[in-house]
């Protein structure tokens, strides 16, 4: 009798959450579910296969749990000294010993041929219809289309005014970027991970790619994506500061589309570099570079030049950007030779974004030297 | 006749004594347990809903890094190390420790150690910020200035635990009472020897790491920069062939309570004692061959994350010995659940569904998934608060009337099991959720998804503290009077420390008792 209502608790206990999760599902608008509680099967065959390995496991180990746990809650209800129970004196028994070792073990190799399968699969890296090379900085994600001319970074587009709680957080809250990474479907895609300063790992759960970014070495991975859609993850390697806002958008799309984009991407590369003859006003230049400073340096140098004190410098009344142009464009081109967390830009942004950028940061935050960099002369910097 | 101790403050400065060093010991590693306890909450307080609230993402990563690097180092590792110098010579019958001055020592440089670790946070660029797994490039090139004296703290702490470590051994392999041989000690020496073991193979290759670290960041070498042609992946290596012997560190001495107090509370003698013996040396030496299952995402070849993952799969099997045992010694006793059989109780349940999401993150595939989640984190605050701490706390109970000669207050202590043990549940089961739906570990802020369960997380951990404050009332009422405990304490326990009155005089077992 007791038995049997300990019983029905127990799996009422261990349904409930479920069902209550599922009654309260509910969408955060136009972004994911939200009280989810499993892994995502996601959108390839391997992510698939990695889920299905997942609650194979998962229900093994409920099983396994069931036996131990009930014997335990069994014991704890009938065989307590408050209700006279009287102890037994039993112990040692070589033939019970040997049982929990050997089935154990059995289990454990029923477990180790599904997951070795599933490993050699992911691994099969060979083959790839697409090659991108995905490099980790801190704190963006560059990609570049191997065999074309299209590179390009990804940086968090979530304003700061809602990670500071001044605005409505938007549905894909911090999962959302400038410019996602496009591929097309059905595509063996491979992807070359690397890193430029500090470790990241690139992880998108929907299609169950996970690789660690690692300066100096370059780890490989692949996906085929069956459907079309965007799928968003995550840095999931601590590396430093803005680990949390480094997010990864991936745009699937069907492959003509691809093809187009890809097409497009390259002309709007040509014209800027069209652009690098051109003379620009102090004007132009400032509005534009205010746009790239807030995204190429705001993280580190904060909205109003003034820095992180005893981390990162302050633009605001530095000796760099209130001194000779020269030496505020080696400090923004080449990166600083002291400091490693201070990069090198003359390879991440156009020669006009580096001279907008330059122009902006020596007239903005009280600095007042009112001069202005051109994009020839950052190009014959660069040459020099 | 033996003396008593002397009066004032040099008896805890001099002393040589291992009920004193174990006593200061327990207390400093409680005071470091609430200091890496508030940082935890620092940390949940920001994490309570979207958006930055409390802290900067740069104080952030120092709170989650000081809270690991204190919790490890400052409460665990130096609450076990109490308990073994309280308890070890008594259990044996013998009259000290071994190295009685060195022990003196051993404690006296850890105060030393986290006063500085701790003085980071008011250091210019602020305390280390790279996680206490601390990988390179991001604890050396890019680390704040404060990292020398992380490093020196390490150190210290190393050769503190080195220290400790050498005392246990000397202490258990030459002291034993006659007729005390290896295979009748009680299990929490034999566990402790062998962590001791584990220590004194680890605990350098911890300090060459960080001694690496200071050469690369001072001295101009390149061991994990590969602009240098040096190797950040080797810095993880050496790393985790210290750090996973280190979490059966904080394992192992658990194992060792929790059997003694199991058959105390359910009146009946554990069911296997030698396969527990044999269960707990296997663990140590698996423990050694399966370090960089911490490491599958980094790009290993097949054959290494093959072998990783079959080795770190077996290890489930000695574990699953252990649990098996502890339920066979609790069915048919006759059982009693007073707070430390309730901790103990508890710790074997919540142990085994840690050990469950172990199990799962060996099987690498799985693991892409669940690698750096907060899947991770609950698994490991699964085994290590209920395994560690509440292990330690079951023990401080268990022994508390031995050392004080008082009964601590039992309602008191119930109360304290069910807030701990609601709030943990409440705190950490959810971290399981949130992580198998995509949020990666060590983030201040996260997307709107995440948001509930981070919710519910959070008011469970502030649970889990204030019902701290509860242990740290009942232990002060307990030190300072209370009901008389008798020389037994409880019904029929078994070992020497039971044989001896209660409150333990400051010197016991002058002479050695005879063991048949």
């Amino acid at each position: 009798m007791g038995i049997k209502r300990l019983f029905a608790f127990l799996t009422l206990a261990t349904i409930a959450p479920g069902v209550l999760a599922q009654e309260t599902a509910q969408n955060v608008e136009g972004g994911a579910a939200r009280w989810g509680v499993n892994m995502t099967q996601g959108v390839t065959e391997v992510s698939r296969t990695t889920y299905d390995l997942h609650m194979l496991i998962f229900w093994i180990c409920v099983a396994i749990g069931v036996v131990v746990f009930g014997v335990m809650f069994y014991s704890m209800w009938r065989h307590r000294k408050s209700k006279g129970y009287e102890a037994a004196q039993f112990h040692e028994s070589t033939l019970v010993e040997l049982a929990w070792t050997i089935v154990p073990t059995l289990i454990l190799i029923g477990m180790a041929i599904p997951a070795t399968k599933t490993l050699y699969d992911i691994y099969d890296t060979k083959e790839a219809d697409l090659d991108i090379m995905i490099t980790g900085y801190q704190w963006k994600w560059k990609y570049d289309y191997m065999g074309s001319d299209v590179s390009f970074f990804s940086n968090l587009s979530t304003p700061q005014s809602q990670i500071n709680n001044q605005q409505p957080k938007a549905a894909n809250y911090l999962l959302e970027v400038d410019e996602p990474l496009v591929v097309p479907i059905n595509k063996k895609i491979r992807f070359l991970i690397t890193a430029n300063d500090v470790i990241h790992a690139w992880w998108v759960p929907d299609l169950a790619v996970k690789k660690d970014a690692i300066p100096g070495f370059v780890n490989e991975s692949w996906t085929r994506i069956e459907e079309p859609g965007i799928y968003r993850g995550q840095c999931a390697e601590l590396c430093g500061k803005d680990h949390g806002f480094m997010p990864i958008v991936v745009k699937a799309v069907p492959e003509d589309e691809y093809h187009s984009w890809l097409s497009d991407r390259a002309a709007a590369a040509a014209r800027i570099k069209e652009l690098t003859n051109k003379t620009f006003t102090f004007d132009e230049l400032y509005a534009r570079g205010e746009e790239i400073y807030n995204s190429a340096c705001v993280a580190c140098h904060q909205a109003k030049g003034e820095g992180i004190p005893g981390t990162f410098p302050a633009i605001a009344g530095s000796k760099i950007a209130t001194g000779p142009m020269d030496a505020h464009m080696s400090m923004v081109v080449d990166g600083s030779p002291s400091n490693p967390a201070m990069q090198a830009f003359g390879a991440q942004l156009s020669e006009v974004d580096l001279a907008a950028v330059i122009t902006y940061q020596r007239s903005a935050f009280g600095n007042n030297m009112g001069d202005t960099v051109q994009p020839i002369d950052v190009l014959n910097f660069k040459n020099k | 006749m033996a003396h008593g101790p002397k009066p004032g403050f040099t008896r805890w400065l001099y002393t040589t004594n291992h009920k004193d060093i174990g006593s200061m010991y327990l207390w400093f590693s409680f005071a470091m347990f609430l200091l890496g306890g508030c940082m935890a909450l620092v940390i949940r307080a920001e994490l309570f809903q979207p958006g930055l609230q409390i802290v900067q993402p740069g104080f952030f990563n120092q709170m989650t890094t000081m809270h690991g690097l204190i919790m490890v180092f400052g409460a665990v590792m130096p609450a076990f190390v109490g308990l073994a110098n309280w308890m070890v010579p008594m259990m044996i019958g013998a009259p000290d420790m071994a190295l009685p001055r060195m022990n003196n020592w051993s404690f006296w440089i850890l105060p030393f150690a986290f006063a500085m670790l701790t003085s980071t946070l008011f250091m210019e660029g602020g305390a280390p910020d790279f996680g206490w797994t601390f990988y390179a490039p991001l604890s050396t090139e890019y680390a704040p200035p404060s990292v020398t004296f992380f490093i020196f703290a390490v150190h210290i702490m190393g050769a503190s635990s080195i220290m400790g470590a050498i005392n246990i051994v000397a202490t258990i392999l030459n002291m034993r009472a006659p007729g005390m041989t290896l295979m009748k000690m009680p299990l929490f020496v034999w566990t402790w020897l062998i962590t001791a073991y584990l220590l004194i193979a680890v605990m350098p290759v911890l300090a060459g790491v960080v001694t690496m670290m200071l050469m690369d960041i001072h001295f101009g070498t390149s061991f994990f920069s590969a602009a240098g042609g040096g190797d950040p992946v080797l810095f993880q290596h050496v790393f985790w062939f210290f750090g996973h012997p280190e979490v059966y560190i904080m394992i192992l001495p658990a194992f060792g309570i929790v059997s003694a107090i199991i058959p105390t509370f359910a009146r009946k003698p554990l069911f296997g004692y030698s396969s527990m013996v044999y269960a707990t040396a296997s663990i140590a030496f698996l423990s050694f061959i399966v370090w960089a299952h911490h490491m599958f995402t980094v790009g290993m070849p097949i054959a290494g994350e093959l072998f990783f993952m079959y080795a770190t799969m077996l290890i489930a099997v000695p574990t699953g010995v252990k649990v098996f045992n502890w339920v066979t010694t609790m069915f048919r006793g006759s059982m009693t659940f007073e707070t430390p059989m309730l901790f103990s109780i508890a710790f074997v349940i919540l142990f085994t569904i840690g050990g469950f999401s172990g199990l799962m993150l060996a099987i690498a595939p799985a693991d892409f998934q669940y690698h750096d989640t907060y899947f991770v984190v609950a698994h490991f605050h699964y085994v290590l608060v209920p395994g560690a701490i509440f292990s330690i706390t079951a023990g401080v109970y268990y022994w508390l009337p031995k050392w004080t000669g008082n009964m601590y207050n039992e309602s008191m202590g119930k109360v304290h099991f069910w807030l701990a043990f609601v709030g943990l549940n409440v705190t950490f089961f959810p971290m399981h959720f949130v992580g198998l739906a995509g949020m990666p570990r060590r983030i201040p802020d996260y997307a709107l998804q995440f948001a509930d369960f981070n919710q519910i997380a959070s008011v469970g951990a502030f649970l889990f503290g204030a019902a701290q404050i509860l242990f740290l009332f009942n232990v002060i009422r307990t030190v300072r009077g209370g009901k008389k405990a008798t020389d037994e304490v409880w019904e029929n326990p078994e070992g020497l420390e039971w044989s001896v009155p209660s409150p333990a005089p400051y010197h016991t077992f002058s002479t050695p008792p005879v063991v048949r």
